[in-house]
């Protein structure tokens, strides 16, 4: 746990959204709107619920639900497990909704870390001859 | 978020090109090389090789040191940072999602 606490990042993304925040957290918490905009899915908003979320790119997210309270705060597990560290991710991702005089104000943070990271960052050499193979193909894209 | 961009197109860049990707390979396995060692494996001339390390240096991923008359090349692993560190994918990945959750709420008006 102490090596996963270390290696742990977070990412905040804030927007002011014109709308109450009911109405945002329906689009939250329901399967066919979290569909619309998120991924494919079989959420609940009941606490220990657990799901996936499915992208368009064939991956599947394992969830589980953390913590539900309407309107205002949501929590569930985004777990990514791939065979290789350098595409895996161990995460929570948390909205926080607040009202505003124009809408609500959304506050996401995902907090975690990938398997692999503290080994890049610490200069270990495993994996990267892997990861650098990879490299061919993302570089060409990027062209 | 800009200037962390442009780092990781620097390291993609120069990366792209194989024979600069194995003597960047060939730094992080074997340690700190001259360049005379390195042309030795590399199959191309020392004054390509050099060319290939400037490149590789000026994206961060290698520091040279001056000894005599000896150049030695050291490979910066701290350097990727940029393509290990998720959150930046994750931050861009949330922005358009939210981007598309605005659409959403909008539609659910009418």
């Amino acid at each position: 746990m102490t090596e996963a606490a270390a290696a742990t990042r977070s990412v905040v993304v804030r927007r002011e959204i014109a709308c109450p925040p009911e109405k945002l957290w329906r689009a939250l918490t329901q399967p066919h709107l979290i569909e619309e905009w998120l991924m494919k899915n079989d959420f609940a908003a009941q606490v220990g619920h657990r799901f996936n979320l499915r992208g368009e790119w064939g991956g599947v997210l394992d969830c589980e639900v953390l913590e539900v309270d309407p309107p205002r705060r949501l929590a569930y597990r985004w777990d990514y497990a791939h065979q290789d560290p350098a595409f895996a991710l161990k995460s929570v991702v948390t909205f926080t909704l607040t009202p505003t005089a124009r809408g609500t104000h959304l506050h996401m943070e995902q907090r975690g870390f990938r398997p692999s990271q503290k080994q890049a960052l610490g200069g270990a050499l495993h994996g990267w001859t892997q990861f650098l193979d990879k490299l061919e193909a993302v570089a060409a894209r990027a062209n | 978020m800009s200037s962390v961009s442009t780092a990781a197109d620097d390291i993609f860049r120069s990366l792209a090109d194989p024979t600069r990707r194995a003597l960047f390979e060939r730094l992080c396995r074997e340690g700190e090389q001259t360049v005379g060692a390195l042309t030795l494996q590399a199959g191309v001339s020392q004054p390509a090789v050099s060319k290939h390390l400037a490149i590789l240096k000026q994206a961060g991923l290698v520091r040279d040191r001056q000894e005599g008359r000896q150049t030695h090349y050291k490979a910066q692993l701290a350097a990727l940072a940029p393509l290990v560190d998720w959150t930046q994918e994750m931050a861009s990945f949330w922005e358009t999602r939210f981007d598309a959750l605005e659409e959403l709420l909008k539609r659910m008006d009418q």
